[in-house]
């Protein structure tokens, strides 16, 4: 290579590594335009969730004023009525039960099923239930609904008479019918729709059980169950936190299904299985078409509060993670 | 606390392919044991026959007997864990469990068996931890995570798990081939304490290792890529390093290995 072209040839002329003189910055426009899209879309998160937050609480505000009864202890729902009068207890209770009676269900039989699909279950096999556990995710939730409605609610009638009849000394199962729409009922459903998500996270996080891990434990002298208890829950506790937490999102804001499952009473009531049951999204979906300004200002005081219920149980999914960080390697 | 190892005619399988043939040869209690060869050779898959760890992988099984002071492990009714819990193994990669403590990692293995009174557990993780020369390194943090440690630690950490539940054998698979010189020494080190109660095993791709450590030196090699493995000579390490009787032994101690 002669003096000359050590001069005169452009960068990159002569291959990656640069024999010549070093360029002058040409790359960094482009790692410059980069990284302010990167940045740009990261910040989009930020102010879509404060606008949401604005909206919420701007258009909350006025029906607040106008409620003559406590917002927060007061169960029942006369938003359209002069003077209104409504309160965000018996749903956001309705709300909270409903979804912790879903998890309850649903939770140790996705768990069980993703076990079964990592860890027990013949390749092919758990490929082809994997496929069916995707397709139930892919149900909507209208048909959830109306399955539960039409044709669900009959067994669970049933199931529900039972309880009562067996174990009616429990106060949850001290509802003596008639057996419809309960909240049994909505949740049940509920945790079928749950079902899916927290199984196919959890699947992911038990795969991803580093092999060493385990025959670690299988040296020691561990049965598979052992196993899985001293090597894939430990390490994959953090993610199933974040599966139910998922669910539970899922759970928090399901709307319609449980539109069409519960029986729209408003009342605290620890009554499983009696016609009742109602939550904040169920209340929005089944009011709104109806509502006048004050009435649909007071729903979206109530989807405030939702909104507020689903970030408390974020950040405390997040706290509970976050807290056991230095166990599992800084990575969660 | 030690037991002798007998394999007659062991045969491994991945699926239908054989990567150990009639493997044939008795390991003596209390002492320690080197597997060398070429990678591929099946030596490890040999150690992982020793305490059924091979047949954990899918499709993976065994063939042939192996015998630990005349029991044979591979009879139908022999529960698979106990034979796990008297053969002990270290792996490659150290592989302390991330989520627990130093203390848990040491004592998985007892509450494995049940064990679950505290003196218990505190003096056994004090015995294995000393026997694994990490004691005074982590008596004051004992509550940290076990992943916290350096590399060469962990793995003692893992020595410590392993003979924590008091195993007659301890395998090692290249416990070393992760580890600094450093810390490859006080591995080496501890071997050559551990054989007073132990009988050991080890598969390394370190000669000078083998040398230094063991007493007896089995060489495993293939003929060619697809072949099974097959232990080709088998003697006290002396011999083997000095005056191998196989020319193939030979070439590969000496670097002429084709």
């Amino acid at each position: 290579m002669s003096q000359q072209s050590l001069t005169t040839t452009p960068a990159g002329a002569q291959g990656a590594g640069g024999g010549g003189a070093l360029p002058r910055g040409s790359r960094l426009g482009a790692e410059k335009l980069f990284r302010g899209l990167a940045t740009a879309a990261g910040s989009t998160v930020l102010v879509i969730i404060v606008a949401i937050a604005a909206f919420l609480i701007v258009q909350a505000v006025p029906a607040l004023r106008a409620d003559s009864e406590n917002f927060f202890t007061f169960q029942s729902w006369f938003a359209n009525d002069d003077p209104p009068k409504f309160g965000i207890a018996a749903i956001a209770f309705g709300t909270v039960l409903t979804s912790a009676l879903a998890l309850i269900m649903a939770v140790p039989v996705a768990l069980g099923i993703a076990l079964c699909l990592t860890h027990y279950a013949h390749r092919r096999v758990a490929s082809t239930l994997g496929f069916f556990i995707d397709l139930l995710a892919a149900v909507p939730s209208v048909v959830f609904g109306l399955w539960g409605r039409d044709y669900f609610r009959g067994p669970v009638g049933d199931f529900s008479k039972f309880l009562h009849d067996h174990f009616g000394w429990i106060p949850l199962f001290g509802g003596g019918g008639p057996y419809g729409n309960s909240i049994l009922l909505g949740s049940i459903v509920l945790a079928i729709m749950v079902l899916p998500i927290v199984t196919s996270l959890s699947r992911e996080v038990f795969a991803q059980t580093p092999a060493q891990n385990e025959e670690a434990a299988l040296a020691l002298g561990a049965t598979k169950w052992e196993m899985i208890r001293t090597a894939v829950l430990p390490y994959g506790k953090p993610g199933i936190i974040a599966s139910v937490m998922l669910g539970l999102g899922r759970a928090l804001g399901e709307t319609i299904a449980l539109a069409l499952t519960l029986g729209a009473v408003y009342n605290v009531s620890f009554d499983l299985l009696g016609t009742g049951g109602n939550t904040i999204a169920a209340n929005i979906a089944l009011k709104f078409a109806e509502a006048n300004p004050t009435g649909r200002s007071a729903l979206i005081a109530s989807g405030l509060v939702l909104f507020a219920i689903t970030l408390v149980v974020n950040m405390t999914a997040r706290a509970i993670v976050y807290r056991r960080r230095e166990f599992v390697g800084g990575a969660a | 606390m030690a037991k002798r190892i007998e394999a007659v005619n062991v045969s491994a399988y991945y699926g239908s392919f054989r990567a150990i043939d009639n493997i044939t040869m008795t390991i003596e209690p209390k002492s320690v044991t080197a597997l060398i060869g070429p990678s591929g050779c099946g030596k490890s898959t040999f150690l992982r026959s020793i305490n059924r760890m091979h047949e954990v992988l899918p499709g993976a099984k065994v063939d042939g007997q192996l015998m630990i002071d005349g029991q044979n492990i591979y009879d139908r009714d022999i529960d698979v864990t106990a034979v796990r819990r008297t053969i002990g193994m270290v792996f490659q990669r150290p592989n302390p469990f991330p989520t627990m403590s130093i203390y848990d990692n040491v004592v998985a293995g007892l509450k494995l068996n049940g064990v679950r009174r505290k003196a218990a557990l505190d003096d056994a993780c004090e015995k294995a931890l000393r026997g694994a020369n990490l004691w005074n390194e982590v008596k004051d943090r004992l509550n940290r995570p076990g992943a916290g440690l350096s590399g060469g630690q962990q793995q003692r950490l893992c020595i410590a798990r392993a003979i924590a539940v008091e195993p007659q054998v301890v395998l090692m698979d290249e416990p070393c081939s992760a580890l600094d010189p450093i810390s490859t020494l006080a591995i080496e080190d501890l071997i050559a304490e551990l054989k007073n109660q132990y009988t050991i095993v080890i598969v390394t791709h370190n000669m000078q290792q083998a040398a230094r450590v063991s007493d007896r030196t089995g060489f495993f090699s293939i003929d060619s890529t697809g072949e099974p493995g097959r232990l080709i000579e088998y003697d006290d390490t002396a011999k083997i390093f000095t005056n191998p009787s196989v020319k193939r032994t030979e070439d590969y101690i000496t670097g002429r290995f084709g």
